[in-house]
């Protein structure tokens, strides 16, 4: 559908102020422009996400076979092989084809690199010095270099402000830096893996003393957070000074898309919350580098010699600033999710969200209780009673919003004319898979009964249902779903579904047995899944069906992989409204949108986000800048 | 960009200079009081008394928070909520603990 | 491509983007700060050592002038914004003159400081007082450093803006102006905190 065209002054604008043709580098380098700079942070953040889970496949390795020689050519021989049918699966010319294809070359190079060292695997069998590695690397970069970078620096940075009827962020410049510096630190990352001793290896949450006294690849850790956290603050002032004050004429806050306010919301988390953990960061360099004592009891023995430095600090400083952060980023990791799979159910059952004004009352909500609730994952740190039934309240209350906003998104299908395409069959699953997410944090922010499952595998099994078939399903949904808007192609219809099914089954073959091995009392971050425990006995067989349904999902990712980068050229192509949405993002720009300035005519918009099956309409959908 | 006359402007340096008078005095009070010597309780109190005052002054008129817009007080306004709750929480946590530690 | 609101106020929010922006990220100073803050006191609480014994060691009168050093480039910085609300560009480039040389004048006051505690032995290895004021005065010289850079360029070269684009030039200044005021800002506290508890 095309978008109405006006004689309009700004399309005089566009045109005047840009008339150079940038080099290759100014273009798709060091662009300025949100879309380029989406894609890139979409492209390294998928990479990131596949080198994290290949990470936690070897973990499963010895999981399932604890002390059994790793098969390292069967990991490292699949990821080789995608690479190179990346590369040349449409042709030999410089693409993102060609920087993806190379980057999976060099995730298998860098797996060949760790698996064949000695340090690592003598005689092939994983040291758990190694096991650690993987384990604090895997959460790292899954969380800071994955799914954020993914759900905020993609999505947000992409679509936007294409929904709010922007040229561009408010700072495009900042923006570009944003980009570069969270590449830096992801880089640092996985320089750490080169260093003696290896990566980090004290767990994402790299709790002190044990984090204080690790190799130098946790000196290496810190300095990549501080990249990361100031990549994110940087995003974070450009999202919210583009929403409050680049919004289209007629778009007031109340006629947002729930994936403005979602991103908006979050973009205070990440404002306010981090600061404190990269306070915490100079404060571990300093105890690392400096001999310092911030986080180090007096007295503390290690190995039977007292450590030398002076003590008086507390482990519990790290855990409270870590954890100040650490809570609302998870808030972070599943409201832009929330926000995906909004647009995508309001589009396809054909009708608008049930809820509008509950959605973001929730969402605002939330995020303001995400600040006060940190301490639930410090109930066995000997707090007292009072200020445990505190944060056990706050943790109760703050279920209230995520439920609101789930029952909404549900109730939304009542009466729909539902289209089971490839994104919403993953909005679908996102639903009860979020659901089992949350239920299963009950038990968890109740203090009592956190005693029994705090650092169990429970705890795994929760938290991965809400990020994995929760969050990272919604960014599948939302990959499926706004690839025609950037390419102006779709993806294909049959793989997408092979996909789906096989990662909804697999998924729930992972994470389930967590919980129940969780409840039979099996500790986390242990490197031979709890093989020599007698309370563990009973439901170790798990760890063998958890890794290899781990295997096989890996597996059902290749038709993603192949199904994405072959349609960038060869896929069906649409119109300009593919999914007929009402949303400014496809009902007022082209696909893919234009170079610069993104909209033919800058639209004013005259009604709500989700006018879809609108009595008396020609159309069962009605564009957000429609007129009449 | 706020469009203030060269006599609105004059009218601020006005103010400028006797908020900077302020701050001096101010400092030196600071100073003076922490030689009197008080209780634990009264040194702390006092001191952040005058530190905020001090603070407030050059918040309100150095950086003109004073005439600002709404939508700046709010954020800023959620920023020293969580900023009381990271300051004083973690001290509870510790001062109720399950096992007594002398 | 214009962004709009670069300049001008946006009209329902009464602000322009770079004013916007510049009190977020000042709001996220404030909690990279209050963490800081949080430290010192949870540190000192729990610590063995009587810490209003501890900072005897330190130079308040010293301190006491970098203080006022610090508060007066905090008005010659409003100054500055002032004089080019007045179109008076000579002015401006004194009055930012003078906030760089007291901002390099605070930063050597604090050489002063420290190498005085590094000739007497006191490391921030030393004790977790000196560790915390280590920490926290190093986090706040490396602010005044960002500072004097931004300055230092809209001084100079930066400085050029006014001859083209005055308006949005003066915006600047205004912008550095409220980053500059939060610096002396968290001194403020910083100073009594440390020096004077």
């Amino acid at each position: 559908m095309q978008p109405n065209t006006k004689s309009v002054a700004q399309h005089h604008d566009v045109h005047q102020s840009e008339h150079h043709e940038l080099s290759f580098w100014r273009k798709y380098v060091f662009s300025t422009d949100h879309k380029i700079i989406g894609i890139q942070y979409g492209i390294t953040a998928l990479m990131f996400l596949l080198l994290g889970f290949m990470f936690m496949m070897i973990m499963r390795w010895q999981l399932a076979y604890p002390g059994a020689a790793f098969p390292m050519y069967f990991f490292i021989a699949p990821i080789a092989l995608m690479g190179v049918v990346v590369l040349f699966i449409t042709g030999i010319k410089p693409s993102v084809n060609t920087v993806a294809g190379l980057s999976l070359v060099a995730m298998a190079a860098l797996i060949w690199y760790l698996g064949s060292s000695d340090e690592n695997f003598p005689d092939g069998i994983m040291l758990p010095e190694f096991y650690n590695q993987m384990g604090a690397m895997h959460g790292t970069i899954m969380v800071f270099l994955g799914v954020v970078p993914l759900a905020v620096g993609a999505f947000g940075n992409y679509v936007m402000p294409l929904q709010i009827g922007a040229p561009d962020m408010a700072f495009p410049k900042l923006n570009m830096m944003s980009y570069w510096v969270y590449f830096m630190g992801g880089v640092t990352m996985l320089i750490s893996f080169f260093v003696p001793g290896g990566a980090a290896n004290s767990g994402w949450t790299s709790y002190p003393p044990l984090s204080n006294i690790a190799t130098t690849g946790q000196t290496i850790w810190l300095l990549g957070m501080v990249f990361l956290i100031s990549s994110s603050l940087l995003g974070s002032v450009n999202f919210i000074v583009t929403i409050v004050q680049l919004r289209a004429k007629g778009l007031s806050f109340m006629r947002l898309p729930f994936f403005v306010w979602a991103q908006f919301v979050t973009s205070f988390l990440l404002l306010l919350a981090f600061p404190p953990l990269e306070a915490a960061g100079v404060l571990q360099l300093m105890d690392r580098l400096a001999g310092t004592s911030f986080f180090m009891p007096s007295g503390l023995v290690v190995s039977g010699q007292i450590l030398p430095n002076t003590g008086g600090g507390t482990p519990l400083l790290w855990q409270h600033l870590f954890w100040f952060l650490a809570h609302p980023e998870v808030y972070v990791l599943i409201l832009p999710a929330m926000g995906i799979i909004s647009e995508i159910i309001a589009n396809n059952t054909r009708k608008p969200l049930w809820g509008y004004k509950s959605l973001v009352y929730a969402a605002i909500f939330l995020g303001f209780m995400s600040f006060i609730v940190w301490a639930h994952h410090m109930f066995m740190t000997g707090m007292g009673s009072t200020i445990s039934a505190f944060f056990q309240t706050t943790t109760m209350i703050i279920s209230i919003p995520s439920v609101i906003i789930l029952s909404a998104l549900i109730i939304s299908l009542w009466g729909g004319s539902i289209r089971f395409n490839t994104p919403m069959l993953f909005a679908l699953a996102f639903l009860p898979m979020f659901g089992i997410g949350g239920l299963t944090g009950l038990p968890l922010g109740l203090s009592s009964s956190d005693i029994h499952l705090h650092d169990t595998y429970y705890v795994i099994g929760h938290f991965h249902y809400v990020v994995a078939p929760g969050t990272i399903f919604a960014l599948f949904a939302g990959i499926y779903f706004w690839f025609p808007k950037a390419t102006g192609r779709k993806m294909n219809e049959t793989l997408g579904k092979i996909h789906f099914w096989g990662s909804f089954v697999c998924m729930n073959f992972i994470f389930f047995p967590m919980l129940i091995q969780g409840l039979a009392g099996v500790s986390r971050r242990l490197y031979d899944g709890g093989e020599q425990y007698a309370h563990a006995q009973s439901v170790l067989y798990l760890n063998e069906v958890m890794s290899v349904a781990a295997w096989v999902m890996a597996l059902f990712q290749i038709f993603f992989i192949v199904n994405f980068f072959r349609s960038i050229k060869k896929g069906e192509k649409v119109s300009d409204n593919a999914w007929e949405a009402t949303t400014l993002d496809w009902s007022a720009t082209t696909s893919p949108p234009l170079a610069h300035g993104n909209f033919d005519t800058v639209p004013e918009v005259h009604r709500g986000p989700y006018e879809y099956s609108v009595p008396g309409q020609k159309n069962d959908f009605t564009p957000q800048h429609q007129k009449a | 960009m706020s469009s203030h006359s060269p006599e609105e402007i004059k009218k601020h340096v006005k103010i400028y200079i006797t908020v900077f008078a302020a701050l001096m005095v101010l400092t030196f009070v600071t100073v003076a009081v922490s030689y009197l010597h008080l209780s634990i309780f009264y040194t702390v109190l006092v001191a952040l008394v005058i530190a905020t005052v001090k603070g407030s002054l050059v918040a309100s008129y150095f950086m003109h928070l004073i005439s600002e817009k709404k939508m700046i007080y709010w954020a800023l306004l959620l920023t020293v909520v969580f900023f009381i709750f990271l300051m004083f929480v973690p001290i509870l946590t510790s001062s109720d603990p399950i096992i007594y530690r002398n | 491509m214009e962004i709009p609101y670069t300049i001008e106020t946006r009209e329902d929010t009464g602000v322009n983007n770079a004013k916007l922006g510049i009190w977020l990220f000042l709001a996220s100073e404030v909690m990279l700060f209050g963490a800081l803050f949080t430290t010192y006191i949870l540190l000192r609480i729990g610590s063995a050592d009587d810490w209003s014994q501890l900072n005897d060691i330190l130079n308040v009168p010293l301190a006491t002038l970098n203080t006022v050093v610090l508060i007066s480039s905090s008005v010659t910085m409003v100054m500055s914004w002032a004089s080019l609300m007045m179109k008076d560009f000579k002015k401006y480039k004194l009055y930012m003159g003078l906030t760089i040389l007291c901002s390099f004048g605070f930063l050597i006051i604090k050489y002063f400081e420290y190498s005085a505690k590094f000739e007497h032995h006191l490391y921030p290895s030393t004790n977790t007082f000196l560790a915390i004021y280590f920490t926290m005065t190093a986090l706040h010289g490396l602010h005044v450093i960002g500072g004097i850079i931004v300055n230092t360029y809209f001084w100079g070269p930066g400085s050029k803006m006014w001859n083209t684009q005055p308006e949005r030039f003066t915006n600047r200044i205004e912008i550095a102006g409220l980053y500059w005021h939060f610096v002396d800002l968290v001194w403020i506290f910083l100073f009594p905190v440390l020096y004077l508890l």
